[in-house]
């Protein structure tokens, strides 16, 4: 014990000298790091932990601004007349589409009983992971994809028109009917529509598919393989990023509705207009105004 | 030949030399040899001198006209890479989005044409406007001349060869909107499909003939193309000839006013006048449609893909000429009926069928029902303005009114998106409308019609309005009026009062035809009962005497307006 004093003392003594800091954060450093190195394997069980934490914040936020629909523990809850679901059960419905949900501002929701809107998100992302996790914990569900799901980055060019021609196609097929062979959106019976896809992220639209919200069909794995999913992305990206083939103005990408507007508003607003000017300019069958040319 | 050149030697004196005829310039001599071989310097002397009116409405057949030309032109262009073949092809061309897709020849050929052939985008997009443009301003001129009543004798024939031009035009735009099989052609042609099956027993027939068998088959793209390149333009170039023939035969018909009467034509003529102003219309209209084409998309064949039969998109729409033959059939209730085993497709027969063909019918045969009523036999040059035939113009609003509303209807979903709509609700809405709105329409504007005429009457009676104010040494107000101008005055009473029929009374044995006698006076009271006859000359010598008597006293007492 003295001994060990005796060492505490010199090193005490030592305690301002220049290398000291440098030291003891070696020191500090060594041993965090050996430390972490040698739990390891409690490695899981620290994440568990946060997940646990991460959960829990997702449960207070579902009960703040979700529970008054969705009950609180997600199973839902009827209308008072017990015919319709205020907000739906929950279970099973997994991270993929409360995170696809919630990043696009589709819910919370305005009001019960119509389709949801996109808008701008009213939870953070990390607030949204808090609430994915929770709702995860509910029952077997898809999840968020990864940017590994839906992007083409690590194909070669030959691949990528591949993949862009496979979705092309599988988008006239499984999409369009809906969602309008631009992705400029379609109607739906009873007010209902089918969004727009311009400006929607690939996250979302591979979530959509996962997901089926509202009206949409749910497009499982089985139906769309992931790399068909990513496909259709990958074509929905060329012709929204591509050239404007057609001229500046595509007319809203809406097909013949727009273009008869077109024609009758331009068109034939120029041409008679072009017609009422070369009707109000007679000949002159005098010089009278000299120097009028 | 021009003045200069007929001498070059002028006789000013008997003595001395004779004047000789001069040497002819180089045109005269080749305009001298063409004629002395065709003989068309004496048809051109009179119609080079033609005399057409001026007026903004009179160049509305002008624009269709010249959009057909602009369609003939391009329409070349296309023929010459436009494969109309359903052979099936690999493409290969500059599209990535469909490179190494299996296609139709047809198809393939067209997304050449849009993307590796120079200026084919461009001419394609040009002949699919000016294609709009031509059905549109033939609409446009067909409503103008029905509202001015120029219609009338002589030029009923005229009248029904523009009813079939516009008939065939619209073939032709459909002919055209198959023709790339693309999915918008496919899903275009599935519903004419439906719509020739829905014709009763018939139907299954003429479907199997026109496809050669079922739908979609092989057959079709090259039998569309036959009709589209060749009989269509064909009939509609005879029938445009046929059209302007008559034109310059009839003469053109004028607005009423001093100096222009039901026998003579006042106006400018075609050389150099309007040879110029047609001919730079020319220009303007396809500067226009160069102009659209160039910078406006329309029908993005490759954002369709290739016909499919399994695919569809939303937006599938015709274009708009066929827009409201869409709307009825979107609107319609799903009515059928079974008949020894048999289908009857109400739904689809009555609105393709009946109802717009119906609408065209009714149309085409109104100079002869209007004929018929009034039982004027005679020449009509001069042209009413729409107010002093209120009937007729209610009528045709209404059937604006009645198109307009099909038209929506076939754009339902469109504006469903757009505007936040139910798709239900707007059906629920156009299945009442059309039948409600166009009688409401019809009520207003004949009613409009009639103030109209009534302020006509006013102010060839009481003058116009000055804006001066006067106040009486009693302290009233009131606004002076004065008299129009004689030229006004004279175009607006230039026009006939309305007869109507009375109906044979008395005898107890009905003649002859006195059932047809009976509904033409009705429908001659119903017509024509409701205008305002024009002031008799006794009226207006008295008002005007009024009028100048109030102006030179310098005041007016409690004259008011409405008197």
């Amino acid at each position: 014990m003295r001994l060990l004093n005796r060492f505490a003392g010199r090193l005490s003594r030592n305690r301002r000298g220049s290398v000291a800091g440098l030291l003891v954060m070696v020191l500090g450093l060594l041993i965090t790091g050996t430390t972490y190195a040698a739990l390891t394997p409690a490695q899981a069980e620290l994440r568990s932990h946060t997940d646990t934490e991460l959960i829990q914040e997702g449960r207070e936020l579902f009960l703040v601004g979700c529970a008054f629909c969705h009950g609180q523990n997600g199973e839902g809850v009827l209308t008072a007349d017990g015919e319709r679901a205020l907000g739906p059960a929950l279970a099973g419905v997994g991270a993929g589409a409360v995170d696809f949900y919630l990043s696009t501002g589709r819910m919370p929701l305005q009001a019960p009983g119509q389709q949801s809107p996109r808008k701008a998100p009213a939870y953070t992302p990390s607030e949204i992971d808090a609430l994915s996790a929770y709702i995860a914990t509910l029952g077997p569900g898809p999840g968020v994809p990864a940017h590994g799901d839906y992007s083409t980055d690590g194909l070669t060019d030959d691949e990528k028109q591949e993949a862009i021609l496979r979705g092309g196609q599988f988008f006239l097929t499984n999409c369009t009917a809906c969602h309008n062979f631009d992705g400029s959106g379609g109607a739906m019976p009873w007010g209902k529509k089918a969004p727009t896809l311009k400006g929607v992220e690939p996250r979302h639209v591979y979530a959509a598919m996962l997901v089926g919200p509202g009206e949409m069909p749910v497009f499982s794995n089985d139906v769309l393989r992931p790399e068909d999913k990513r496909d259709i992305i990958a074509y929905l990206e060329s012709i929204h990023d591509g050239p404007k083939y057609g001229g500046v103005f595509a007319l809203g990408g809406l097909g013949p509705v727009s273009e008869g507007l077109f024609a009758w508003l331009v068109g034939i607003g120029a041409c008679v207009g072009f017609a009422i000017w070369i009707a109000a300019h007679t000949t002159r069958s005098s010089k009278k105004k000299g120097s009028e040319a | 030949m021009s003045n200069p050149s007929v001498t070059s030697q002028v006789a000013d004196t008997n003595a001395g030399t004779a004047s000789k005829p001069a040497k002819p310039s180089k045109v005269g001599g080749a305009v001298t040899w063409a004629d002395d071989r065709l003989g068309l310097a004496t048809a051109a002397k009179k119609n080079l001198r033609k005399i057409f009116p001026d007026h903004w409405t009179f160049m509305l057949g002008e624009i269709a006209l010249w959009s057909f030309v602009i369609c003939l032109i391009t329409g070349v262009f296309l023929t010459l890479w436009f494969k109309p073949s359903m052979a099936e092809i690999t493409y290969m061309g500059s599209y990535d989005q469909l490179r190494g897709l299996a296609m139709s020849e047809a198809y393939g050929s067209t997304l050449d044409i849009s993307f590796d052939i120079r200026g084919g985008l461009l001419m394609r997009q040009m002949h699919h406007w000016a294609a709009m443009l031509f059905i549109a301003s033939m609409f446009v001129h067909m409503i103008r001349v029905f509202a001015t009543g120029a219609f009338r004798k002589p030029r009923e024939v005229n009248w029904l060869i523009g009813g079939l031009l516009l008939l065939l035009g619209i073939l032709e735009g459909f002919a055209g909107y198959s023709l790339p099989d693309d999915l918008l052609s496919g899903t275009g042609l599935r519903i004419a499909d439906g719509l020739v099956k829905a014709t009763p027993v018939l139907g299954t027939y003429m479907s199997f003939f026109m496809f050669g068998g079922e739908f979609p088959n092989n057959e079709i793209v090259p039998r569309l193309y036959a009709a589209h390149i060749l009989l269509l333009p064909g009939l509609i170039l005879a029938l445009i000839a046929a059209h302007m023939l008559l034109l310059v035969h009839h003469k053109h018909t004028q607005w009423p006013g001093p100096g222009r009467t039901e026998e003579n034509v006042v106006g400018y003529p075609l050389l150099p006048v309007y040879m110029a102003k047609a001919g730079g219309f020319f220009f303007i209209v396809f500067g226009i449609t160069a102009l659209m084409g160039g910078i406006m998309t329309i029908n993005p064949v490759w954002k369709y893909g290739p016909y499919n039969p399994s695919q569809v998109t939303a937006g599938s729409q015709p274009d708009w000429y066929m827009g409201a033959a869409e709307g009825v059939l979107r609107i319609f209730p799903g009515w059928e009926s079974y008949l020894f085993g048999h289908t009857i497709s109400w739904n689809v027969f009555v609105p393709g069928m009946v109802i717009l063909p119906g609408m065209l019918v009714v149309f085409l045969a109104w100079p002869f029902l209007e004929q018929w009523v009034t039982g004027d036999k005679r020449e009509h040059h001069l042209l009413q303005r729409p107010r002093n035939a209120p009937t007729r113009t209610g009528f045709l609003v209404a059937m604006m009114t009645l198109f307009g509303l099909f038209w929506i209807a076939g754009a339902n979903d469109v504006i469903a998106v757009l505007f936040q709509l139910n798709l239900n609700h707007i059906t629920y809405f156009m299945r009442a409308a059309v039948f409600v709105a166009p009688v409401l329409a019809f009520i207003i504007t004949r009613r409009w019609c009639i103030s109209l005429q009534r302020h006509d009457e006013e102010k060839v009676l009481h003058g116009y309005e000055t804006g001066i104010i006067t106040r009486s040494p009693e302290g009233g107000y009131a606004e002076r009026h004065a008299p129009l101008s004689t030229e006004r005055a004279y175009t607006l009473t230039a026009r006939e009062n309305d007869k109507v029929l009375e109906a044979p009374n008395g005898s107890d044995v009905p003649a002859k035809g006195t059932r047809s006698t009976k509904i033409r006076a009705k429908l001659s009271k119903a017509m024509f009962g409701v205008s305002v006859p024009k002031p008799t000359r006794e009226e207006y010598l008295e008002a005007q005497e009024h009028l100048h008597h109030e102006l030179e006293a310098g005041h007016e007492d409690s004259h008011s307006p409405g008197h």
